[in-house]
């Protein structure tokens, strides 16, 4: 098994194998259509792939067209051009008939990297989980990519999905048995529940075998469908474990940490920490970005430690 | 009779007379809306949907209708005055417009049988009559695309992302009309912004652009006529029209764009529509 992949390749690579089984899916791009790996589904299905310039927002509202006669429409680019772009198309166009579009957004979030802050998507989640017909879903790694990309399209609805540029780590590296709307259980521990998305659920299970050496076992959630997220698994984990730590590549304003806090304030209120970004970035790589953001090992077993002392 | 489709078929010239009684009467039931906007476009609207298009309003999702999208959606008054003419729901539904628990929401909505996109935001409806006119030519169907713009909404940049991409696509099956009132919301359309020459911008985009008198039933037919023969592009009909057409005191008014007549001025415009 691979130590790294590039989420943004194997979902390219997962509509290909899509569309061959399926003639009403219809991929759309924006001129980046290399980079979001789109072009592979373009090269064996052009008549099927249809791309239309940087403009995102006739790109949403022509999906949404589309979705409306009966096709699958797959909006493929950059998540800041997917999402923040053609916001309003997405609330009116698609949002306000829960039209059967999908948003594949890749280069996601501050690991983007040297193309600096209006290249990183970081609001992305906020945004999008505020669109009520929408679901939202934060793949952990490329092995989760493939399947939450085959829910995004076999199921009826908006969703957005929201991919990373470089390669990152793999974690499910003995394959993974994703459903949609359902948490997974990547680590058991009852001392503190560390529930993440996206890269940082490899980030927390680095932190949580840490803590295990220190004699502090903690459950780690994949939270990968953030929306609907899967609230028994969050009250679970507050009962279970008396304190929560969420961790995300976005905006600490409106994400997974959140959502989970307002579920467990409301329903069982024992210490939550965040882990997530306090605001825009800058260039650099995405290790160096990651680093001095604070989305480490590190920070998320020092939120854990701020947790677990918060319990009465 | 309306001065309306003066050289047309008193059918027609009728349905477009209770369509614009329609318009007037649920506006002022609702105490709110769009009925300058709805007026302008009553000629072009009825001309669609009881003369031009193929559709079904006993099955409002046949998959091989023409489609017709209200981008203005605010004049959503004129399409649901047509739709219930034509048989979509009753026509008694009309009066629940802007009402708590209605279908005939204050802008078009896909929860009305027959319309076919929700709007309320300007310049998203030619994208999306892209989407339709392209998913029509990859399922090999007949059916033909409407878009309704009005002039103002020309001042919206996704009019001419989605212009560029249909004459692209030489989406033949995809005709624009603009309700070329000269009117928007606050003022005249070229005091707010500059669109003429507006045919020729559309020229330039590569459509084949009309010019024609909106409130003339065959000038209409003849350029959707002209439209459907059209091989390899889009066309535009550019229809001048007379904002709040049909109501002495809306005529040419800005005041009309988003308020509603109010009792006496209901019947007013009720005398004068006939």
């Amino acid at each position: 098994m691979v130590d790294r992949l590039e989420t943004r390749a194997v979902a390219g690579q997962t509509l290909v194998e899509l569309g061959r089984g399926n003639p009403d899916l219809v991929v759309l791009g924006g001129d980046l259509n290399k980079s979001t790996h789109a072009n592979k589904f373009g090269a064996e299905f052009p008549d099927r792939f249809f791309d239309f310039g940087p403009a995102e927002q006739n790109i949403v509202s022509v999906a949404a067209g589309m979705a409306a006669s009966g096709k699958t429409p797959v909006v493929s680019t950059f998540a800041v051009f997917a999402s923040c772009r053609p916001y309003d198309q997405l609330r009116v166009s698609v949002a306000q008939s829960s039209l059967n579009v999908k948003v594949i957004a890749t280069h996601a979030g501050i690991i983007t990297g040297e193309d600096g802050v209006s290249a990183h998507a970081i609001e992305d989640i906020a945004i999008m989980s505020a669109l009520p017909t929408f679901t939202v879903v934060v793949p952990a790694d490329g092995v989760e990519t493939a399947p939450a990309v085959r829910a995004a399209v076999s199921t009826e609805g908006p969703f957005y999905v929201r991919l990373s540029r470089p390669a990152t780590p793999v974690v499910h590296s003995n394959g993974c048995s994703f459903e949609l709307g359902r948490a997974e259980t990547l680590r058991e521990g009852g001392d503190a529940a560390i529930v993440a998305c996206g890269v940082m659920v490899h980030v927390s299970l680095e932190a949580a075998e840490r803590l295990a050496r220190d004699g502090i076992d903690c459950r780690v959630l994949n939270m990968s469908t953030v929306k609907p997220i899967d609230r028994q698994a969050v009250l679970d984990a507050a009962r279970d474990t008396g304190a929560v730590v969420t961790a995300e590549e976005h905006y600490l304003l409106g994400g997974l940490g959140s959502r989970v806090a307002q579920i467990v304030a409301a329903a069982n209120p024992v210490p939550v920490e965040s882990v997530a970004l306090p605001g825009y970035a800058e260039s650099g790589t995405a290790e160096e970005l990651m680093a001095k953001q604070g989305l480490t090992p590190d920070r998320v077993a020092a939120a854990v430690m701020r947790a677990v002392s918060r319990k009465r | 009779m309306s001065p309306t489709f003066e050289d047309g078929s008193d059918e027609l010239a009728e349905t477009a007379r209770r369509i614009r009684r329609h318009v007037v009467t649920m506006t002022a039931e609702a105490g709110s809306g769009h009925p300058g906007g709805s007026l302008s476009a009553v000629e072009i609207v009825t001309a669609l949907y009881f003369r031009i298009m193929r559709h079904r309003p006993e099955e409002p999702s046949w998959p091989d209708r023409d489609r017709f999208i209200l981008s203005k959606a605010h004049t959503c008054p004129v399409l649901y005055a047509a739709l219930a003419e034509a048989g979509y729901f009753p026509v008694e539904e009309l009066l629940t417009f802007r009402k708590v628990n209605s279908r005939l929401q204050g802008h078009a909505h896909t929860k009305t049988p027959g319309v076919e996109m929700s709007g309320g935001s300007l310049g998203q409806g030619l994208s999306f009559g892209v989407g339709t006119a392209l998913a029509a030519r990859l399922d090999g169907r007949e059916s033909r695309t409407y878009v309704l713009l009005g002039d103002g909404e020309c001042d919206e940049g996704q009019v001419w992302e989605a212009a560029m991409s249909a004459s692209n696509y030489g989406l033949d099956n995809l005709t624009a009309i603009i309700d070329r009132n000269g009117i928007q919301n606050d003022r005249r359309t070229d005091d707010v912004m500059q669109l003429e020459p507006l045919s020729d911008k559309w020229r330039a985009f590569g459509w084949n652009a009309l010019e024609i008198d909106g409130h003339r039933q065959t000038a209409i037919l003849g350029a959707l006529s002209e439209a459907r023969g059209a091989r390899g592009r889009p066309t535009v009909v550019i229809a001048k029209t007379v904002k709040g057409r049909g109501v002495s005191f809306m005529e040419n008014n800005a005041d009309f764009h988003g308020k509603a007549p109010n009792r006496e001025q209901l019947a007013q415009a009720l005398v004068e529509i006939g």
